[in-house]
């Protein structure tokens, strides 16, 4: 009996249609399989009995014959989404406690379509990471290992990736500013996607960098990520950059006919010193999709190079406005005062106690680069910089490319720790080719392609046209069936 | 460009966050890491380049300027550290 956790959505929704099985029964699956895995760190606040209550529902409405999408499929929630009632927290100390008392409008449209959701995961405070190692409740593990080290799912949607890539439900919601949906997903074996800026609505999404944040599913395969962003995503009056176009049908989009479409292959993400395993990865993946029908040519993104500094200019400085909220006023934390402590020391309390070291540096930063002298020099010329980023997409896009093919990350998973003495820079560099997908506002999708000498898994990403997410997923879905990477994790855990 | 001991505080003053002088050294050599990485963007010719306000060609949506929401006092402060008959409670700020 059980092992329902380990399906995939496609075929749970197919199973629970047919009535060969309950969605509550699926639910106990995956709440046992969550409360057997403490040591992944995954899950930070679980809701099994709002779990098994939702599952009745969805249960019910499957008997009446019109279930929506997604009815009855247990999924986990990263801890930045606001869910109300239920502890979101960001993984930072300075929102302990804090319970919303609203619903963000992913959660909402996911609840909408039938989900059933298991709880709050992990992740990196504030999103601000690449390890799943700057949060409160301590690491998420990678359910992946070699030699016996603990290595990091990556972030900052680290709890996510690690709970999708373990079966501790059948998929999960991540964030992605710079890359923290898609670098965990290629650390743990599992797809994930950023969609378009504005194709889902940030409203009720704890806010990092507005202007590069989007929400996306992280799933077992890429016709689950189909299925799960149609139900996620649309406009929303309650975020102004949210589009008014219509979502199409994303998994009727994958027919597997990639005939005649034209693939990019970037030389400037060919990085000196780059591992020959993830070379030949990406050249496999190539010629997989030549195969296929594509057609494969070398483009140039002659700007890659300066991504990673002008992210690090305007993820800060839209950080340190966003995150002025908590002061310990309104919500969140607030520093417990001595007598004749005045308004000013309350605030620096609150947010040097409430805030993790790697937060408060960006928030610095960002207040540096955004300070009366340098606004010009840094803030604006990172901004100009953008501009520039983003024609060099739409310069290839012009000469017909219809999708981009690039490793996800410069390497495997890292053990945890390792980041410890490295200085922040370092840290950055794990995002190297994710982050020009987030300031050209683009659909990203990784992909697992493979494993390297370690057994540990590595990504493939795919970079689409601006709202061509359904083409996009369909030349991730037929690069998915070439590879055929069907491959899990061993537990341990 | 080089951070100092007095930037950094000023910086950290700046952020409403509090800073012990004895770290003060250390998070000037962070911040030196990260601006000399940043340095970079130097290099690029920039001339006639407008800086992006919206990554996504669009314009921001208008509304009728009308009340739509309200009358929610108690869940708005049901999170707050301290609430005081219907107000949010800070140490004394005049004098």
């Amino acid at each position: 009996m059980g092992g329902y956790n380990t399906w995939t959505i496609a075929q749970a929704r197919d199973k629970l249609k047919a009535r060969e099985i309950t969605s509550e029964e699926i639910t106990l699956s995956c709440i046992s399989a969550i409360d057997d895995a403490d040591a992944l760190g995954a899950f930070v606040h679980k809701t099994p009995d709002k779990a098994v209550d939702q599952a009745r529902s969805a249960d019910l409405l499957l008997k009446q014959g019109d279930a929506p999408s997604l009815c009855g499929i247990p999924l986990g929630i990263k801890d930045l989404f606001a869910c109300e009632g239920i502890p979101t927290q960001a993984a930072s100390k300075i929102l302990n406690g804090f319970k919303p008392e609203y619903e963000s409008t992913v959660t909402q449209n996911l609840r909408n379509a039938g989900a059933v959701t298991l709880g709050k995961v992990n992740m990196d405070e504030f999103a601000m990471g690449s390890s799943n190692e700057t949060s409160i409740y301590g690491n998420a593990v990678n359910p992946w290992k070699f030699s016996d080290k603990a290595l990091t799912p990556g972030g900052s949607s680290g709890g996510s990736a690690s709970a999708v890539a373990a079966d501790l439900c059948l998929a999960a919601i991540g964030t992605d500013t710079g890359g923290s949906i898609r670098q965990p997903a290629a650390f743990t074996g599992i797809v994930g996607i950023k969609p378009t800026y504005g194709r889902c609505s940030r409203w009720g999404i704890v806010a990092f960098a507005s202007s590069l944040d989007q929400a996306g599913p992280m799933c077992k395969s890429v016709r689950d990520t189909a299925i799960m962003l149609e139900a996620m995503c649309g406009f929303d009056q309650k975020d102004s950059t949210s589009s008014e176009r219509s979502v199409p049908n994303f998994e009727a989009m994958l027919t597997g006919n990639i005939k005649n479409k034209k693939i990019g292959i970037p030389r400037e993400y060919r990085l000196d010193g780059m591992s020959p395993q993830i070379e030949s990865l990406w050249k496999d993946g190539a010629d997989m999709l030549r195969y296929a029908g594509a057609e494969v040519v070398d483009i140039s993104l002659p700007h890659t190079k300066y991504a990673l500094p002008a992210y690090y200019v305007i993820a800060p400085a839209e950080a340190s406005s966003n995150l002025a909220r908590y002061d310990g006023v309104r919500f969140g934390r607030r520093a417990k005062l001595n007598a004749g402590e005045s308004i000013t020391e309350m605030y620096e309390r609150s947010r040097s106690e409430g805030f993790g070291n790697e937060v408060q540096r960006r928030v610095m930063i960002g207040t540096y680069v955004l300070s009366a002298g340098f606004y010009d020099a840094y803030y604006n010329r990172a901004r100009k910089v953008r501009s520039l980023i983003k024609k060099d997409f739409e310069d290839v896009f012009a000469a017909g490319i219809d999708a981009v093919l690039t490793p996800t990350t410069p390497s495997a998973a890292f053990e945890l720790g390792k980041l410890e003495t490295a200085d922040p820079v370092e840290m950055y560099l794990n995002d190297v080719f994710t982050v020009t997908v987030n300031l050209a506002g683009l659909p990203g999708i990784s992909v697992p392609a493979g494993l390297n000498s370690e057994g540990l898994p590595l990504g493939l990403q795919l970079i689409g046209r601006p709202w061509e997410e359904g083409d996009l997923m369909n030349i991730a879905h037929t690069l998915e069936s070439a590879t055929g990477f069907v491959e899990k994790p061993v537990k341990w855990w | 460009m080089s951070i100092d001991r007095a930037t950094a505080a000023r910086v950290a003053k700046l952020a409403r966050i509090k800073v012990d002088e004895s770290s003060l050294d250390i998070l000037a050599d962070e911040f030196n890491q990260i601006l000399g990485f940043i340095e970079q963007l130097n290099e690029v010719d920039v001339e006639g380049v407008e800086p992006m306000t919206s990554v996504s060609p669009q314009k921001l949506k208008r509304r009728v300027d009308q009340v739509c929401d309200g009358d929610q006092q108690e869940r708005v402060l049901s999170n707050a550290p301290d609430a005081r008959e219907g107000f949010f409670a800070v140490p004394k700020v005049v004098e």
